[in-house]
């Protein structure tokens, strides 16, 4: 929220003593609210309204660092309701559940299970970035103690989900140099676990039974001067979780709210109630809606690639289209004389393509054309991926002195093509391929058998 | 000093269109606040979840959901099967078949299955098209003329067939007329003005305006939808108030998440597993943006979001 002139002038030491630059005061003060100079300019201005100054014009929700090292994460700092209006700027990290209510055994398949989904989407690494242990008081503190230390194992960052300061303490020395997240100060123990949070320098996560409650929580931290926090969700229900995701980050970003201005913890592994399917739609709404940290009860194959490449979508910067350099690519030994398959350059278009590809262990030589960084049927249908343009490029290119095999392979979705790029391009050879990448192992091994 | 939200309901509302009749009939739409914010003013249709079957019949779907309707020896069969389903609140009916570039079954063939669906089952349908512009005009035309009655939603027209789409399903046989545009506002403000230029009543349209599989160039889709909903909802324009439908089903079950075998891709494990949570997250995904219906092909993937759906309104 931007400070105006007279708001800043209420706060200005009032001497006109000119030091500054400024005739006076309130022109100083004028200056500071269009951000011409800084008010460190003037030597009088108290330090309490200096601080006043720059809580005033902090962004509307914190960035949180959790994670030590090469671990180490930035949550929220969000500015945006929606990605079109600028753009989001950092992704939901997801976490996977243990508590050590649940079984050895049932510990240990988990333990080993978490670092199976770990794979490489158009140069990101996707996985799963954290870990939950849970805290459950019957099950005893040795126990929990233990768990988390192995789940300090995995080298993901932890999230210590305890209620309790006396574990919290104990548990957060084993672990608190990774820089761990503490999620678990309420209504009735927020003094305690906050004392307990700061001392480990560690970033608390904060509950409460309904909105109200936990609201009135996060503004008693902030006045015991801790700023270093998390809202979570809450575990009551899905509609319930879903309105304080959206309402807070709401009115932190919209409704200048600090209070509200945290990232978000959204417990989904107890919201879906061990409905694995559910948990999937569930992912992917917290994903959509606001969720800064999202824990899961498992973390598959089957729910990790729609997850992970929805979210590499929506956090992407929409000013920047994301594109690959136009011209051969051999692939698997090609030489010249290897056959020739052509595409876009829309970065997406070409990490599918170029997969199946290599794949498919056929020498040949991808082209990819300059497509303007569209898909397939969009820069065909935009007129950039047509009979004309790739005949123009491959002259430009030239193509055909730097390669001798006249065989071309299309993609499906512009069988269309055939015809004119026969006629635009003599000599060549035109066959066009399946629809989808996927089909390409097959076609490509038929077709040079 | 308790949490005080500022409320997000707004003035304006989105269109509520009915599809069906009787006990079945469902409506779509009519919210004044964004996707699942009841929080900001009650909801009071819930966005609804349809099955999509095509005239390819269960040899055309994909293996994992053959095994869903054992025992359907037609079309037909399937059809009644498909409805009755956990969660179902319309059938969608692709006439994929119909494509000159594919099987290129003829018109009456088709309409004949259309008519003889819709005298097997009572939800409300949704015809869909070929995906091919020409035959559209003449196949969505006939299956308009051949339901009349059943307000049914013909999805869809699209810039280059408005004319007799709208033509036919809007104006002679009182269907709901879809309107389906590329992913881009301005794209599908324009079709729906074309449309009621047209004379086809704005208050009986229904949007397509294009999606995509999640990690597909979806964030286009997103923000699309959001873009819509601000038009439509906060600047009030009556152009974009048409609730929107999607037909997740067909663009996901085409991606290699879902397609791939186990036996190519044994670590990323059970592929009807794959098939079913990208569908889910997809339909999640748009929901959350704004959809006011999703079509969807697996009947456990329908089951679930029926779940997420009445779990949020
Ligand atoms: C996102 C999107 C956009 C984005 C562009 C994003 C981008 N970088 O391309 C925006 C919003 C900008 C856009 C604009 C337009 N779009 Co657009 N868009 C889409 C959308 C939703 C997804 C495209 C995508 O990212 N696909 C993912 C990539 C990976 O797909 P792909 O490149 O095709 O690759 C796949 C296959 O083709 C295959 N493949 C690729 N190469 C090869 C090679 C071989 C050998 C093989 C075997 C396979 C293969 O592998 C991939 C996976 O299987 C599609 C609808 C859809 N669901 O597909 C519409 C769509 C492509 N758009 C369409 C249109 C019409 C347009 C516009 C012309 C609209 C307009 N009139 O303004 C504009 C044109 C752009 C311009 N003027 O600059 C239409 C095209 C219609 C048609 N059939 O011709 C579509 C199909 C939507 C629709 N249903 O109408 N679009
Ligand atoms: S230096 Fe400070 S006190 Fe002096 S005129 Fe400038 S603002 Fe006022």
């Amino acid at each position: 929220m931007a400070l105006k002139g007279l708001d800043i002038f209420k706060l200005s030491p009032k001497k006109n003593c000119k030091e500054c630059g400024s005739p006076t005061c309130m022109a100083f003060s004028m200056k500071v609210a269009q951000g011409a100079v800084s008010v460190d300019a003037c030597p009088y201005f108290s330090e309490d309204a200096k601080a006043q100054l720059n809580e005033a014009t902090a962004p509307p929700m914190k960035t949180i660092k959790v994670g030590a090292g090469d671990s180490e994460m930035v949550l929220g700092g969000e500015t945006v309701l929606f990605r079109h209006e600028k753009t989001f700027v950092n992704k939901t990290r997801y976490a996977v559940s243990l508590c050590n209510c649940m079984d050895d055994a049932a510990i240990e398949a988990k333990l080993a299970e978490i670092p199976k989904v770990d794979y490489e989407r158009i140069g990101e690494r996707m996985f799963v970035e954290m870990v939950y242990v849970n805290y459950c008081a019957d099950a005893g503190k040795e126990k929990y103690l233990d768990l988390v230390k192995k789940a300090e194992g995995l080298g993901r960052v932890l999230i210590l989900g305890c209620t309790d300061p006396d574990v919290a303490k104990e548990a957060l020395e084993l672990v608190k140099a990774g820089k761990p997240v503490l999620n678990g100060a309420n209504a009735s123990n927020y003094e305690a676990m906050s004392a307990v949070a700061t001392a480990a320098g560690v970033v608390l996560g904060v509950q409460g039974a309904d909105a109200n409650e936990l609201y009135d929580t996060v503004a008693a931290l902030e006045k015991l001067g801790n700023k270093n926090l998390l809202i979570d969700c809450g575990v009551n229900s899905v509609k319930e979780a879903y309105a304080i995701a959206v309402q807070f980050r709401k009115a932190a970003i919209k409704d200048s709210d600090r209070t509200c201005g945290y990232p978000s913890i959204v417990r989904v592994d107890q919201l879906a109630k061990g409905n694995a399917h559910l948990q999937a739609a569930l992912v992917s709404l917290f994903t959509m809606k606001y969720g800064s940290i999202v824990v899961l009860e498992q973390m598959t194959y089957a729910e990790a690639l729609p997850l992970y490449g929805l979210r590499q979508n929506v956090f992407t910067d929409p000013q920047k289209p994301m594109k690959v350099e136009p011209g051969i690519y051999p692939l698997n030994g090609a030489d010249e004389n290897s056959i020739c398959v052509t595409t876009v350059d829309f970065a997406l278009t070409y990490f599918v393509v170029s997969g199946e590809l290599e794949r498919s262990g056929v020498p040949l030589n991808l082209i990819i054309n300059d497509a303007g960084g569209l898909s397939v049927l969009t820069s065909w249908a935009a007129g950039k991926f047509s009979a004309g343009s790739i005949a123009k490029f491959f002259q430009e290119q030239d193509i055909e002195g730097k390669l001798k095999s006249r065989k071309l392979i299309i993609p499906g979705k512009v069988a269309v093509l055939k015809g004119e790029l026969e006629a635009k391009l003599p000599g060549w050879e035109i066959i066009i391929a399946p629809k989808e990448a996927v089909q390409l192992v097959k076609f490509m091994k038929d077709i040079t058998a | 000093m308790p949490f005080t939200a500022k409320s997000g309901k707004f003035n304006a509302k989105i269109n509520t269109v009915e599809i069906g009749t009787g006990d079945k009939a469902i409506k779509m739409g009519g919210e004044n606040v964004l996707p699942f914010y009841t929080f900001d003013d009650a909801i009071e249709n819930a966005p609804k979840v349809g099955i999509e079957i095509t005239d390819g019949g269960v040899a055309a779907e994909p293996e994992c959901i053959q095994k869903c309707y054992e025992g359907c020896e037609s079309v037909v069969d399937m059809a009644k099967k498909a409805a009755s389903f956990e969660g179902v609140d319309f059938l969608s009916v692709r006439l994929e078949g119909g494509d000159p570039n594919g099987q290129n079954k003829p018109t009456e063939e088709l309409i004949q299955l259309v008519k003889d669906i819709a005298d097997a089952v009572d939800v409300p349908l949704v015809i869909c098209g070929s995906k091919n512009v020409e035959k559209d005009s003449e196949l969505l035309d006939k299956a308009a003329a051949a339901l009349e009655g059943r307000n049914a939603l013909i999805l869809a027209a699209k810039e280059e067939n408005y004319k007799t789409i709208g033509a036919s399903a809007g104006l002679a046989y009182k269907q709901v007329v879809g309107a389906e545009s590329a992913v881009d506002i301005n794209l599908a403000k324009q079709l729906n003005v074309l449309l009621t230029q047209l004379g086809v009543d704005g208050k009986n349209v229904v949007m397509n305006i294009g999606t995509a599989a999640a990690g597909y160039g979806f964030e286009y889709v997103v923000s699309t939808m959001d873009r819509i909903k601000a038009a439509a909802l906060q600047q009030g324009d009556v152009t974009l108030q048409m609730p929107i439908i999607t037909p997740v089903a067909s663009e996901v079950w085409g991606v290699k998440e879902a397609m791939a075998s186990e036996a190519d891709m044994p670590e990323w494990g059970c592929q009807e597993e794959r098939g079913i949570d990208m569908e889910i997250e997809t339909a999640a995904a748009v929901l959350a943006s704004g959809s006011n219906a999703v079509i969807l092909r697996h009947p456990e993937s329908v089951k679930t979001i029926k779940t997420l759906v009445s779990e949020l309104v």
